[in-house]
């Protein structure tokens, strides 16, 4: 188990930037994040789309925000931990307890929720008999390919993951490719790629098409689609793959004993923490009077949320505040010369 | 100022005054109708304002702009009269608007 100063949950701006300055101010700290990848909603959601309020920086996308922060961290040593979410929090004696899904057990006594709307999630299938099938017959991510071989696999979805998830596996499985309408969101490349394979007869496609339900007792038989103009189709499949992006979802953070107000968890302004002690909330998720959703906002509630942490961290040590262009304190821990 | 009628997924009714410039997505979240979550704020990034409009208005609204179709491909249960409410924005010719909002949002 590690013992750190604090644990941060969300690795998008507000998060990066609260880990620059725990770091900054002589706390060390580690940040989890659900998706594969740092930048949270602005590498997710848009990284291409231009964003034009952060102070100082006239225009700058989703992504170049996210490696300007990650920069902005290289001085510092700080443990990410992508791919993992934190199931459960904790009161052990003075410290909280954290633990992931993947395992990881975290002792600290300052936990920074940096979570934005939540932790991305894939989109599931409507009908309710498709939680019985999920991950045997029906998947939201391909993991190992090789089961596919040979079987009959119905992949939904208009974008790039369905499209080339049905083009490679057309190489050796029976593909039924099923969208909600006749265009196509993935790349134009893409697009002709399965045109040219349905019409070589290597994917099957269905059009206008959505999951109206899944059959079979505890395999997976066939599934019925239904179509815009309300006639039901049954396919035999052996699997079923749905690609529908990420939707954000509150998960465990709603049973760690907060208070929670419409998704948003209610914070004081002078340290963002929430009604548990070393508890913090920055960000998106935070709530307050006045509260603006804005990434500029974020910085600021890391950087109260970051001195609230050194009370807890350091108990028998007086915060001090230090600029960095003059203090050499901060211009050591900045790995500059002095 | 349009009158605006959101339904919810239990058959309540609820008609609110919806000021011009507003989007209909705003409407509902102002005034704390359930079932809209519009967790993006407005953006047409996540899918979670999606309503189904009444058939006789669907083809009076403003066409979809680029994008809210490829987002209402995410959307939970989309259906031909599907929209995102987000980028519905109210004016006077909308008074009158019914729009059902889905039994979830994802």
């Amino acid at each position: 188990m590690d013992k750190i100063d604090a644990l941060i949950i969300g690795a998008g701006p507000t998060g990066l930037f609260t880990a620059h300055q725990l770091n900054l101010i002589g706390l060390n700290c580690e940040v989890i994040d659900n998706l594969d990848k740092i930048g949270g909603q602005c590498i997710e959601l848009y990284p291409d789309k231009p964003i034009y309020d952060i102070p100082a920086v006239p225009e700058c996308t989703g992504e170049e925000l996210t490696k300007n922060l990650i920069k902005q961290l290289k001085p510092f040593d700080i443990k990410f931990h992508l791919n993992d979410r934190v199931d459960e929090v904790k009161k052990e004696k003075d410290d909280w307890f954290v633990k992931t899904r993947n395992g990881k057990k975290f002792l600290t006594p300052n936990v920074i929720i940096a979570g934005g709307v939540g932790s991305f999630e894939p989109r599931k299938f409507s009908p309710k008999e498709c939680e019985k099938f999920e991950n045997k017959y029906l998947f939201y991510s391909v993991k190992n390919k090789k089961l596919f071989e040979g079987k009959t696999v119905s992949i939904f979805g208009g974008g790039d993951s369905a499209l080339d998830w049905a083009v490679e596996l057309s190489e050796k499985s029976n593909v039924n490719l099923i969208h909600r309408r006749d265009e196509f969101r993935g790349a134009q490349a893409t697009v002709d790629k399965v045109n040219g394979l349905v019409n070589s007869g290597k994917i099957k496609l269905f059009t206008k098409y959505q999951l109206s339900r899944a059959n079979g007792s505890d395999e997976l038989e066939s599934i019925d689609i239904n179509h815009d103009d309300g006639q039901i189709k049954k396919l035999e499949t052996d699997y079923v793959l749905g690609f529908f992006g990420l939707i954000m979802q509150l998960g465990p953070i709603a049973e760690w004993g907060l208070n929670i107000d419409k998704k948003n968890i209610p914070v004081d302004t002078e340290k963002f923490e929430t009604n548990q002690k070393g508890i913090y909330a920055v960000g998106d998720i935070c709530s307050y009077p006045g509260k603006l959703k804005l990434i500029l906002s974020g910085f600021h509630e890391g950087a109260l949320a970051a001195r609230a942490c050194f009370k807890l961290a350091r108990p028998n040590e007086k915060y001090r505040f230090e600029f960095t262009t003059t203090s050499t304190n901060l211009l050591k821990r900045l790995g500059k010369k002095v | 100022m349009a009158k605006i009628t959101y339904i919810t997924h239990d058959d309540q009714n609820h008609t609110i005054d919806v000021e011009n410039g507003l989007t209909v997505m705003e409407g509902a979240v102002q005034n704390d109708i359930p079932g809209i979550d519009a967790d993006c704020g407005g953006g047409m990034a996540c899918a979670t304002c999606h309503v189904y409009v009444k058939e006789d208005w669907f083809n009076k609204l403003p066409k979809k702009e680029d994008g809210e179709e490829d987002m209402l491909d995410m959307a939970f249960e989309p259906k031909t009269n599907s929209r995102l409410s987000c980028q519905i924005i109210v004016s006077d010719e909308l008074d009158g608007l019914v729009v059902n909002i889905p039994s979830k949002q994802a």
